[in-house]
C-alpha cells in the first residue's frame, strides 16, 4: 500500500538529504534511517528515507531490472 | 454526490474534459464540424479549405523550464492547425490581465510571443486587452484563435485510422508536464527536464511533402498520449496498441514520474506529434522526421488493429498486455 | 522471465487443485495489473485482492470529519492526493476544494507541518492515512511539531495495522486463502516475522514480496512451492530491502507517539488493536480532541461491494455499479477511486467489458 522509490543520496543536510531519482531531486528526512552517507542508496516513501540499502542490493535490484528488459535501476 | 460543479479535472483534457463536451457543450451547440471535435474545425470558403482552432492558456507559473505562457500560446496554436495539414497563417491575441501584474513581466511574455511567431512565420493579427481586479485570474490569461490553408491531400480528422497503420511519434514524452509540475507549491522537486514547447508546422510540412499517406496526426497535449490514443481509438473505432518498450521516455521524466507515482503517459507534451500512416510508408515518414530537428528521436510506438474497437492498450515490457484508460484529467501525487 | 513463468506453470500443475492467493497490499494489485502479468499466470492460479488499501478501508464517517473539517474558514486540511477523489456521503474533498474550501495536497507529511509555520493564523490539520509504511513518517511531523513547538498542527488519525487484519480475515472459512503475498514495504518497517503467526496459527504460506513484476512472480512461485511442497513458512522474497526484524528507529518512534486502537475498516468492521491512536501525551497534535471533531454514522450505498472486494470474498465485476454507473471518473465507493483500488486496476486495465 506504499509507493516508494529507489534514490541516491546527492547532498547531506542535518536530518534531511537531497535524493535524486533518475535526476529528479527532491529534499527527504533522514531521519528514520541509521547514518546516512553520500552516495547511500535509499528506499523513499513520502519524502522519507525509510531504509537505506548496502551494494549487495542495490546489485540485486539491477540484475532483476536487466531480467525484465528494463533500464538500470538507480543512477 | 452532488454533481453540480465544475472540477479542475474538467480541464485536465481527460475524460471529464469529454464529458463536458458531450453533455453540456454539444448539445446546445451542435453542428456536424464541430461535432467532430478534431483538434482544429475544417472550413470550406471560396472553394478552398481551411483550418481555424481557439485555445486559451491559463498555465502556472507564467514561466517555466523551456519557456513561458506567451511562447505556449503560439506553440499551442499553430500546432492545432498544423496537426490538420494547415499551414498556420494567422493569430488573434486575447489577454485577460491581472490588476497588479508588473508591465515589465507582460513585456517579457509579449517579447516571447513575437519571437516565436517569427519562428513559426505567423502573424499576430488581432487582439484585445481586460484587466480583472486583483486575485480574480493568476498574473494572466491568454486566448488565441488561428486560421490556416489546408494543404493536406486528405481529410486528417481522429476517425479516419485504419487497422494496418502504424503509430509513429517525434521524440521523448512528458517533457512539458514534468517541467511545470516541478514549479508547483507543494510537490516541488528539482529537475532539468524543460519544456518541449515548439512549433511543429516545418515538421508536419516535412512529413506531408514526401506524399506518404497520413491519416491522422495529434499533438499530445494535456493529458497526454493516452488521452490521444484514447480518443483516437474511439473516434476512429480501431484498436491501438502501444509498446512499452519503444516508448520514448528521458530518464528524468522517468525519475519524476516515479518519485511522483505518475504515468508517463498521462503528462502534457507540447513539442510532439503522433502520426498514424499507412504501414507501407513507415520508413519514409521517420526518414522524413529524422531530417528534422524536432524529430531527431522519431519512433515507431505502435500500430493499430481491427480489434478490439475503440480500445487502446499496452503491450508490456514482461509481454503482458493492458487497458490505456482516458485519464480522469489531475495529475495527483500519491503515496500509494 | 520465461523460466519463472515456465517454473509457476509446472508447480501448479503439482499443486493439483486451483489456489487462491491474495495480495494484501494495493500496490502489489496496481503493479499486478499495470504490468499485465496476471495473464501469464495459468487459471488455476488466482490473484486476488486484499484490503491493504488504506485509501479503500477508510471509513466514509472519516472522509465526512475531513470534509465537516475544510468547511471551518480557520482550518487548512492537508492531505495526500489519495484522498482527494475519494466519496464520502455526499460530497468530496476534490468538490469542496471546487466550493471554495481550503485542501492543499502535499506530498509528505513534512510538507504540512512546514505549511502550518508558514500559516500561523491557521490550523493545518493533516489527514493521516495509511499503514505502518505511512505511519513513521506521521509519528516523526509529530515529534518534531513537539520539540519545536508549533501550535498550528494536528494529525487527524485514521492509520491501521495490518496484522490483526489478517487474522480476521482467515476467521472467515469462506474466504479460503491458500497463501499471501505479503506487503512488501510495511514489511521494511515492521519486519518479516510478523507474519510467523499465520503459518504457526493457519498453516498458510506467505511470502513477503517486492513490487516489480519479477518480484510478485517470483514470489508466486515460492509461495506454489510452499503448497507443492506441503510446507507453510515465512520466506522474504524482497530481502534487499526486508529483514527479519524491521526498521529500529521507525518502530521506536511509532511507538512513542501511537499506540494501538481498535479501529473500523470498511466492509470489515471493527477489528481490535488494528488501528493506531495518538498518545495522551501528544494529544495536542490530535485534531479528533482539539478541533472537537465527530464522526457521524455515514451512509453508504447498499449496492456498493466495495466491503465485500476488499475482503477477497467478491470480484468487483459482482458489484451491480461497477463500470456503470461507478467508474474512476465517478466513483461511488473508494475502491474505484483509490490509485490502488482493486475496482480502478478492473475499469482501467482490464475494461469494462472483461
Amino acid at each position: 500500500m506504499c509507493l516508494a522509490v529507489p534514490a541516491r543520496i546527492v547532498e547531506l543536510h542535518n536530518s534531511t538529504a537531497t535524493i535524486s531519482v533518475d535526476g529528479a531531486l527532491r529534499e527527504v528526512d533522514v531521519s528514520l534511517i541509521d547514518e546516512p552517507r553520500l552516495g547511500d542508496h535509499v528506499l523513499v516513501h513520502a519524502g522519507f528515507a525509510i531504509h537505506k540499502w548496502d551494494q549487495s542490493e542495490v546489485e540485486e535490484l539491477q540484475a532483476i531490472r536487466t531480467a525484465m528488459g528494463l533500464r538500470e535501476a538507480i543512477t | 454526490m452532488r454533481r453540480d460543479r465544475i472540477l479542475l479535472a474538467h480541464g485536465g483534457g481527460g475524460s471529464l474534459t469529454r464529458e463536458l463536451i458531450e453533455k453540456l457543450f454539444l448539445p446546445s451547440l451542435e453542428n456536424p464540424l464541430l461535432k467532430t471535435l478534431d483538434d482544429s474545425a475544417v472550413l470550406v470558403m471560396g472553394g478552398k479549405r481551411h483550418a481555424f482552432t481557439t485555445d486559451s492558456y491559463v498555465v502556472k507559473p507564467l514561466i517555466f523550464p523551456g519557456g513561458d505562457i506567451g511562447k505556449l500560446a503560439v506553440c499551442g496554436t499553430v500546432n492545432d492547425l498544423a496537426v490538420m495539414g494547415a499551414r498556420p497563417l494567422w493569430l488573434s491575441l486575447s489577454f485577460i490581465l491581472e490588476e497588479g501584474l508588473l508591465l515589465a513581466d507582460l513585456q517579457e511574455i509579449v517579447e516571447s510571443i513575437g519571437a516565436t511567431a517569427r519562428e513559426a512565420r505567423v502573424q499576430i493579427v488581432t487582439g484585445d486587452t481586460k484587466v480583472v481586479e486583483h486575485g480574480k485570474c493568476e498574473g494572466l490569461y491568454i486566448n488565441t484563435a488561428g486560421l490556416g490553408d489546408v494543404v493536406a491531400p486528405n481529410w486528417l480528422g481522429s476517425a479516419n485510422v485504419k487497422p494496418g497503420d502504424v503509430v509513429v511519434i517525434n521524440g521523448p514524452i512528458g517533457e512539458h508536464g514534468v517541467a511545470v509540475m516541478s514549479q508547483r507549491e507543494g510537490i516541488a522537486f528539482q529537475t532539468n527536464v524543460v519544456s518541449d514547447c515548439a512549433p511543429l508546422w516545418p515538421l508536419v510540412k516535412a512529413i506531408l511533402d514526401t506524399g506518404a499517406e497520413i491519416h491522422t496526426m495529434r499533438d499530445p497535449t494535456r493529458g497526454g498520449v493516452a488521452a490521444a490514443v484514447c480518443d483516437i481509438a474511439r473516434a476512429s473505432n480501431v484498436g491501438i496498441r502501444l509498446r512499452e518498450d519503444a516508448l520514448p521516455i528521458g530518464r528524468e521524466v522517468r525519475g519524476a514520474c516515479d518519485l511522483l507515482g505518475l504515468d508517463p503517459l498521462t503528462i502534457a507534451n507540447e513539442g510532439k506529434i503522433l502520426v498514424f500512416c499507412r504501414a507501407t510508408d513507415t520508413a519514409n515518414v521517420l526518414a522524413a522526421m529524422r531530417e528534422h530537428p524536432l524529430g531527431k528521436h522519431s519512433c515507431v510506438i505502435g500500430e493499430v488493429s481491427e480489434k478490439p474497437p475503440g480500445v487502446a492498450l499496452l503491450r508490456t515490457t514482461i509481454g503482458g498486455e493492458r487497458i490505456i484508460d482516458m485519464p480522469t484529467g489531475e495529475d495527483l501525487p500519491r503515496i500509494c | 522471465m520465461k523460466t519463472l513463468v515456465q517454473n509457476i506453470v509446472e508447480l501448479s500443475q503439482r499443486v493439483g487443485r486451483d489456489v487462491k492467493l491474495m495480495e494484501v497490499c494495493g500496490t502489489h494489485t496496481m503493479a499486478a495489473f499495470r504490468s499485465g502479468l496476471r495473464q501469464l499466470l495459468p487459471d488455476a492460479v488466482r490473484l486476488v485482492s486484499g484490503p491493504g488499501c488504506p485509501v479503500c478501508v477508510t471509513d466514509p464517517s472519516y472522509l465526512d470529519a475531513a470534509i465537516e473539517l475544510c468547511g471551518r474558514p480557520d482550518v487548512i486540511i492537508a492531505t495526500f492526493g489519495d484522498l482527494v477523489r475519494v466519496p464520502g456521503t455526499d460530497t468530496s474533498l476534490e468538490r469542496e476544494r471546487a466550493a471554495g474550501a481550503n485542501v492543499r495536497i502535499v506530498y509528505s507529511p513534512s510538507d504540512a507541518l512546514a505549511l502550518a509555520r508558514e500559516c500561523p493564523s491557521k490550523k493545518v490539520v493533516f489527514l493521516g492515512v495509511g499503514f505502518e509504511t505511512t505511519a513513521p513518517t506521521i509519528a516523526w511531523t509529530i515529534w518534531r511539531a513537539a520539540r519545536d513547538g508549533v501550535q498550528n498542527f494536528s494529525v487527524l488519525c485514521a492509520h491501521k495495522t495490518m496484522p490483526r487484519a489478517m487474522d480476521t480475515l482467515l476467521h472467515d472459512k469462506e474466504l479460503r486463502i491458500d497463501g499471501f503475498l505479503c506487503p512488501g514495504h510495511v514489511s521494511v518497517i515492521t519486519g518479516a516475522h510478523i507474519y510467523r503467526f499465520i503459518c504457526e496459527r493457519y498453516r498458510i504460506p506467505c511470502v513477503v514480496s517486492g513490487f516489480e513484476a519479477w518480484d510478485i512472480l517470483k514470489s508466486v512461485e515460492m509461495l506454489l512451492r510452499q503448497l507443492a511442497e506441503g510446507r507453510a513458512e515465512v520466506e522474504n522474497e524482497y530481502s534487499r530491502s526486508v529483514n527479519e526484524y524491521g526498521n529500529g528507529p521507525a518502530q521506536r518512534l511509532m511507538d512513542e507517539v501511537f499506540e494501538p486502537c481498535d479501529t473500523m475498516w470498511r466492509g470489515i468492521g471493527i477489528i481490535p488493536g488494528s488501528g493506531l491512536a495518538i498518545r495522551e501525551k501528544y494529544a495536542r497534535f490530535d485534531a479528533a480532541k482539539t478541533l472537537g471533531v465527530e464522526f457521524p454514522e455515514a451512509h453508504i450505498n447498499p449496492l456498493c461491494a466495495c466491503g465485500s472486494v476488499l475482503r477477497g470474498a467478491a470480484s468487483p465485476l459482482d458489484c451491480r455499479l461497477f463500470g456503470r454507473p461507478c467508474s474512476p471518473a465517478h466513483p461511488i465507493g473508494p475502491c474505484m477511486v483509490s490509485g490502488e483500488g482493486v475496482c480502478a486496476a478492473y475499469y482501467k486495465y482490464e475494461g469494462v467489458a472483461a
